[in-house]
């Protein structure tokens, strides 16, 4: 018995289909899993307060300090280095050895795992740099963690400014640092900031890397070089150790709560520039 | 001989990779006039403007043999400011084109990028540049809005208001008036008529009729050579040579 | 003119972090442990089934096993799966739908490895226990886990390669009077081998990184997995656990293993790239 060409057309485009629901509904069933222990529990106090009794009760304020500290501390070091080589692989050369070898590396560096990125800023931050575990050392691991990302993103937005633009300035008396950053980067802005806001959602739910470079503790760091512990750390151990499943609830929604606010606002962002180049 | 006029072009061949694009162009062009480069599509005449600014050096693979002088002076020469060049001999492209900020500061740009920092001398250049370019009636009340919302012929006016705003001394045209209805064209040749008293004005015109119009001095180019040049009243009543008769009087385009 | 120049390398310098960063880390991770292989041996390093850190054991074996089970399992769901929303999001759905569905998958990818983790522990886990025995905690618990979390590479590298074909082939082949199905199944498909391959190559090394969640719900015994509801620990998990509390030797052999990890990824990676660039344009 052979099935005719279209009962094999249809059962295939029900699997798709099925395929496809199912994957909506196993993602809706594991945020809805953790939002719906843990969205109630978080209270103002639960926000604000220090933990107690190992994260027993209490609050989780010093890692709300604490991711947000080591995000930014990635951002502000990887931004520039990102968005500098982009513009120097888009404005300053063509497609070269060197500019294939940078590429190379980056490729390289966006498929490194996150324990590796861990051994590494353990070794060479905690240890052979002294900054032992901190939030510098696993602000700067963080940092070499998201630099791909905004590579990238940065390169997109910067080849997306129209050439008229560059052509114009260069031919009012620009050189090229100037026509790059009075006319390019300004332009490229939106889809610069889209790719730090993805680094930012990578940065906030970074487990395996910054247990080994930041630390774990729960005291409210008092400086820079204090360890300290990030919310998907806290949450890790709290669910991990068995301390607390309604205190992992809740920090586990939180953390989804802050993933979610960052990346509609990417989206958000992303669907303005667009627009903005339609014009 | 060669120290003559304001530009010299001199036995100028150009590249684009392996194909000859422009082939031993010898041409004077004296300042104070309206000097006009005709002929059909892909005749060089693009490649020609781009290069006596050297805008041709943003293209890679691109090479030339030959001299071009500006006063003179060689412009290929490695002691050439390039910034200082485009300043000198300044272009209006055939699209409009500004840049994605307000009228006034689109103005601005130039002056801006040369160091020109204060608010005052800066409104001093962009209100003159603008009058010149016979826009300033029309925008004095709206310098703070988006470049974006002027219409084609003001955005072009803009665009020649920008290069005046560097006091050039050659603006270089490369088909203003295309896609412009013909009230904006005529705005625009009138200044142009007006701008040539002071700068040397090299076009491309829309049309042969424009250069009838306008020019002093045309040049005809076909395939990437000069093929004559004139005052433009000769070379339209007496051309000297067969082609160029046929192609001014629209035996092909 | 100078100005321009220094920045010129000033920014070839800034360009160059992230070559020399990657030098840096196979650097310290080389340096720290290759001399515990060397010390050890190769064979009995990576094919030791013994890894007690206390009596100076450290064979890997079992951790690689763990390693390649987990990913196999995770390539089987993952990848039919994953071809299956690609093909969904490119040929079957109607726009409106794409707008939700494009954006959920993002999400997909943005939920942390934690919460997967999480969410393993307590919905998995206890139903493979329940139904199918043993702790719970097992390589099947991993896969599943795990093929979920690499939906989103899969389906976006293999949508983009479906996407980038030229409309004639879809074109060409309805018009000789194909099926849809037909049109996918023996023309887009085929076409957009390469692409496909390296999403599921990419997936491989997604997987084969993975830690937090592996932790979470592998059950992490030191022991070669019998069968898949066994517990298992991979590459990943034993630095992860052990780490914190390494000295040593200890660390070194957890540096070591980390050296293995970074060669199979960057094998990996490699493949991958060569692939898409054999694509035809």
């Amino acid at each position: 018995m052979s099935i005719s060409r279209f009962t094999t057309e249809k059962i295939a485009k029900y699997t798709i289909w099925i395929s496809a629901l199912l994957t909506l509904l196993v993602m809706v069933w594991i945020l809805f899993q953790v939002l719906r222990e843990g969205l109630p529990l978080i209270t103002f106090n639960f926000l604000f307060d220090y933990p107690h009794e190992m994260g027993r009760k209490g609050g989780i304020s010093p890692t709300i300090i604490g991711t947000m500290a080591l995000t930014i501390i990635a951002i502000i070091v990887a931004t520039p280095l990102g968005v500098g080589t982009a513009v120097y692989l888009r404005e300053y050369t063509r497609e070269s050895r060197v500019s294939r070898l940078i590429r190379f590396g980056t490729d390289c560096l966006a498929g490194v795992p996150s324990i590796i990125f861990g051994l590494f800023g353990f070794i060479f931050f905690v240890i052979f740099l002294g900054l032992g575990w901190s939030i510098i050392s696993g602000g700067l691991t963080l940092a070499i963690m998201i630099l791909p990302t905004i590579i990238c993103t940065a390169e997109e937005a910067i080849k997306a400014t129209p050439y008229s633009f560059r052509e114009v300035s260069y031919a009012l008396g620009g050189t090229r640092w100037q026509t790059t950053w009075k006319v390019v980067l300004p332009n490229s802005l939106p889809g610069i900031i889209t790719g730090v806001l993805l680094g930012v959602g990578r940065s906030v739910g970074e487990t395996a890397a910054i247990i080994l470079t930041a630390g774990s503790s729960l005291l409210m760091p008092d400086s820079l070089f204090a360890p300290v512990r990030t919310m998907a750390v806290h949450f890790y151990i709290l669910a991990r150790e068995g301390i607390s499943m309604e205190m992992a609830y809740a920090t586990g929604a939180a953390l989804i709560i802050m993933i979610l606010l960052i990346n509609s606002a990417a989206n958000f962002l992303l669907h303005r520039y667009l627009k903005k180049l339609e014009r | 001989m060669p120290f003559e006029g304001k530009i010299l072009i001199q036995n100028f061949h150009f590249f684009y990779e392996n194909t000859l694009a422009l082939k031993n162009i010898n041409l004077r062009i004296d300042e104070k006039q309206i000097f006009a480069i005709l002929g059909p599509a892909r005749s060089g005449k693009t490649t020609l403007l781009k290069s006596l600014n050297r805008l041709t050096d943003l293209i890679h693979g691109t090479r030339h043999t030959g001299n071009i002088f500006l006063d003179g002076q060689e412009i290929f020469d490695s002691s050439i400011s390039l910034p200082e060049l485009r300043r000198r001999v300044g272009m209006v492209f055939d699209l409009p084109t500004p840049l994605p900020l307000s009228i006034f500061e689109n103005v601005a740009y130039g002056p801006r990028l040369k160091g020109q920092s204060q608010k005052n001398k800066l409104q001093e250049i962009v209100e003159a540049a603008l009058k010149a370019a016979a826009l300033w009636e029309e925008v004095k009340d709206r310098l703070n809005n988006s470049a974006f919302r002027l219409s084609g012929g003001q955005q072009q006016r803009l665009c020649i208001a920008r290069v005046l705003a560097l006091d050039p001394e050659v603006i270089m045209l490369d088909e203003p008036c295309s896609g412009l209805d013909p009230i904006s064209t005529r705005a625009i040749e009138e200044t142009l008529y007006e701008l040539k008293k002071k700068y040397t004005i090299v076009i491309v015109p829309h049309n042969i009729q424009q250069a009838s119009r306008i020019a002093d001095r045309v040049a005809f180019f076909l395939g990437g050579e000069l093929i004559e040049e004139g005052p433009v009243a000769q070379i339209f009543t007496k051309p000297q040579k067969k082609i160029t008769e046929d192609y001014l009087s629209g035996k092909y385009g | 003119m100078t100005k321009e120049k220094v920045l010129e390398k000033f920014l070839l310098f800034v360009a160059l972090s992230s070559i020399s960063i990657l030098a840096l880390i196979a650097f310290f991770i080389f340096i720290e442990g290759i001399p515990l292989i060397w010390k050890k041996g190769v064979f009995s390093f990576l094919c030791g089934e013994r890894w007690y850190p206390s009596r100076g054991d450290f064979g890997i074996l079992p951790m690689i096993v763990g390693s390649f089970l987990v990913t196999i399992g995770a390539l089987i769901i993952g990848v039919p799966f994953g071809l299956a929303c690609a093909l969904f999001l490119g040929e079957l759905t109607p726009p409106l739908i794409g707008m939700i569905f494009r954006p959920a998958i993002q999400l997909l990818a943005a939920i942390p490895s934690v919460i997967y983790g999480f969410w393993g522990l307590i919905v998995i886990v206890p139903l493979i226990r329940e139904y199918l025995g043993g702790p719970g905690l097992s390589v099947l618990a991993g896969s599943l886990v795990l093929g979920i979390m690499i939906l989103p590479t899969i389906i976006s590298i293999s949508e983009d390669s479906l996407r980038a074909l030229p409309r004639s082939y879809k074109e060409g082949a309805l018009s000789l009077g194909a099926t849809h199905w037909q049109t996918i199944w023996r023309v887009l498909i085929p076409a957009a081998k390469s692409g496909i391959v390296a999403s599921i190559i990419l997936g491989m090394g997604r997987a084969i990184g993975e830690t937090m969640a592996m932790i979470m719900i592998l059950g992490n015994a030191v022991q070669m997995p019998e069968s898949i509801l066994s517990s298992a620990r991979t590459l990943t998990t034993n630095i992860g656990i052990e780490m914190g509390y390494a000295t040593g030797d200890h660390r070194q052999a957890l540096f070591a293993t980390g050296v293995i990890l970074f060669l199979i990824i960057m094998l990996l990676n490699a493949l991958a790239l060569i692939i898409s660039k054999k694509r035809v344009r």
